[in-house]
């Protein structure tokens, strides 16, 4: 299907201060359909601030069979969580 | 014709522009070339169907018969209604729908763009949230005659057909009558007569990037506006329209 | 439901000891209850059969536009107009998400369009019956949405991480439709002799077609058990078929309407209403494309899709030669 629209993932801001979060994909001829596009299909119900779009071929991801080297060794980076550190009451809020 | 037989005759050609073209886009619901088309007009088709509840509703208001913009809406008959021809020609294809769209919205940006500044505070409050929509409606409207405009020979053909078709129609929206005159006097509205150069302007622009040609000719059709003469279509679309308040009078839904 | 009768490519469920490793390890992944990604191993099976589930499940969003669309032109107030085409482009909405999840095993939504087009892939057999009335329209948001979501509730538990998240924001979506519905039948049953008239015909005509919604019973459902071994569906037709009455003939009481079919009762052993099985040899038509509406619905779907061939090969054509003339410029 060489002639079919290509397929662009949306990325939302759902408020002021917050990061854009992937909402889901949808077809445009350009980036700047794909806005539009972006606009009336995923901020209908007033759920954006700002919109971001990219096509789907252009991005890159880890493989699942990487998981294990990639993500497990920060499991046993306990330390770089608060929780880890107990802090006694009286010494108030931290 | 006092002024507020006037203001009533400007606001039912506000609020019957956007009803019948509301109406129109709204039929190609489930039958656009694409969803994100089809979702994309459905959001034209309620923010025009939003806008008319407010023009109507005001309308009922300065008429003072205790008419809501569903009595306006549903039960007046052809004569009385005071939108332009344009708005009310059948959808054709997806060509001519997104073309007279665009030659709608351009007029329809411009004038809600003065009325913002309208000694009525009403109407600039109306056109304070309707020229946001509108802004949006225009761009989109824009850029896709612009991309079929200048696409393929096939959907340069059928925009310069749609165009040609249309054309005609686009002079009633600058014709100007003694209803006009008096909303000028009272600071309530522009002459539509003095929108045509800026509307020239920005349309030869879009038109010219999609590549298409404006006709020689500057005749108009009229008739619409002053309700003297609607094409055959309007009456049609009112008997679909109209249908379920006229069958089962005083029901409410 | 939105996927009635989907095959799965064998019968019953592949014991574990004929799985392979990798097979079993996929199927480990899902009694634990972790989603299962795109770029995950899974069986060919499990993808073909989810091609088909959320395919059918998309096709039927797209041409259950068309019942509601009819009466889009004709709805009686202005705010109503305004609902019901708000609704009517959700459903557009659900079947952009759902194509999309589709789109992620690997198989473009123009593609599935086609296979819709050639008659190769189905749609739920609800949308082959007509809207008569205004009162239809309050029915099928009603009966038909709130059918649909007792399904869609469970699907967002879906073992397929883009389906289950494709649900979970059409669910938050179609809480307005039943609702709109119901309130758009309350004012009918409620109204003039006339329009109560047509609520009843509504209810009438549309109970047994919104029951056959589930499926076929449990006990005739050859298809169901590796589905759910898969977590692809997650509750039996009959289950969710009972919780639909259950929850449903309260609320037609409440309306002051006739019940549909005079077998409905309470049975309090059970705790659940008894009801007539609908006609299923009528199911079996409709399914076969001898519904009232298939052939209409289908020719709607098709003249839509090759009318708007021109516009969106000129919209790609605009847009490559923009591209080609930045390229041009650098």
């Amino acid at each position: 299907m060489k002639n079919e629209w290509p397929l662009w993932e949306i990325f939302i801001r759902g408020q002021h201060g917050m990061s854009h979060r992937h909402v889901g994909s949808l077809h445009a001829p350009d980036a700047e359909m794909a806005i539009k596009n972006a606009r009336d299909v995923y901020t209908r119900r007033n759920e954006g601030v700002s919109i971001w779009v990219v096509e789907a071929r252009h991005i890159s991801a880890t493989a699942p069979g990487d998981k294990g080297p990639l993500f497990e060794p920060s499991e046993s980076k306990v330390y770089r969580h608060p929780t880890f550190f107990d802090i006694p009451e009286e010494v108030g809020a931290m | 014709m006092t002024r507020d037989e006037a203001f009533l005759q400007f606001l039912l050609r506000m609020g019957d522009n956007t009803l019948i073209l509301g109406h129109r886009v709204s039929e190609w619901c489930g039958h656009a070339p694409v969803l994100e088309e089809d979702i994309a007009l459905a959001n034209t088709a309620l923010d025009l169907i939003g806008q008319t509840q407010m023009w109507l509703g005001l309308a009922g208001e300065v008429q003072g018969e205790g008419k809501s913009a569903d009595d306006l809406a549903f039960l007046r008959d052809v004569w009385d209604f005071r939108n332009v021809l344009l708005v009310e020609v059948p959808n054709g294809d997806f060509g001519r729908t997104l073309m007279r769209q665009f030659l709608f919205d351009a007029w329809h940006s411009i004038m809600l763009g003065r009325l913002l500044k309208s000694s009525d505070e009403r109407v600039a409050a109306i056109a304070e949230k309707a020229s946001k929509e509108v802004a949006y409606h225009l761009e989109r409207s824009g850029d896709t005659v612009v991309g079929l405009g200048d696409g393929t020979e096939e959907s340069h053909k059928r925009m310069q057909e749609a165009l040609d078709y249309l054309w005609p129609y686009v002079g009633e929206m600058f014709a100007s009558d003694e209803v006009d005159a008096e909303m000028v006097a009272a600071g309530i509205a522009p002459d539509p007569t003095g929108l045509r150069e800026e509307y020239d302007a920005l349309v030869g622009k879009v038109l010219g990037e999609a590549t298409l040609t404006i006709p020689d000719s500057r005749f108009a059709h009229k008739g619409g506006r002053d309700g003297r003469m609607h094409t055959e279509h309007l009456g049609h679309l009112l008997t679909e329209m109209q249908w379920l308040q006229r069958a089962y009078p005083g029901a409410t839904w | 439901m939105y996927a009635q009768m989907i095959k799965t490519a064998r019968t019953g469920v592949k014991p574990r000891e004929e799985m392979s490793e990798q097979e079993r390890a996929f199927q480990d992944k899902i009694d634990a209850g972790i989603k299962i990604e795109p770029r995950d191993w899974m069986p060919d099976d499990y993808r073909a059969t989810l091609i088909r589930q959320i395919g059918q499940h998309a096709h039927s969003e797209v041409v259950g536009q068309l019942p509601e669309g009819n009466w889009i032109t004709r709805a009686p107030t202005l705010e109503r107009k305004a609902i019901l085409l708000a609704k009517v482009q959700d459903e557009a909405g659900h079947g952009l998400y759902l194509y999309s999840a589709a789109e992620t095993l690997g198989e473009s939504r123009d593609e599935l369009i086609r296979l819709l087009h050639e008659g190769r892939m189905k749609y739920s057999s609800i949308f082959n019956y007509p809207t008569l009335n205004w009162a239809d329209i309050g029915a099928v948001g009603w009966l038909v949405d709130g059918a649909a979501i007792i399904n869609q509730v469970a699907l967002q538990r879906t073992s397929y991480g883009p389906y289950s998240r494709a649900m979970i924001r059409i669910c938050k979506e179609e809480s307005f439709h039943a609702r709109q519905g119901y309130h758009a039948i309350m004012k009918m049953a409620f109204g003039t002799p006339e329009q109560k008239k047509m609520a009843q015909d509504a209810v009438n005509r549309l109970w047994f077609p919104a029951l056959m919604m589930f499926g076929p019973s449990d006990k005739d459902s050859v298809h169901s058990e590796q589905s759910m071994a898969w977590k692809i569906k997650v509750k039996t037709n009959d289950e969710l078929r009972q919780q639909f009455v259950d929850q449903t003939v309260p609320q037609i009481e409440y309306l002051g309407l006739d019940l549909p079919d005079p077998n409905i009762k309470w049975n309090e052993e059970r705790g659940h209403y008894d009801f007539s099985d609908p006609d299923w040899s009528e199911f079996f038509d409709v399914i076969k494309g001898n519904g009232p509406c298939n052939v209409d619905r289908m020719n709607a779907r098709r003249k839509a899709w090759d009318d708007g061939q021109w516009v969106r090969d000129g919209l790609l054509a605009h847009a490559r030669k923009k591209a080609a003339a930045k390229v041009a410029a650098e």
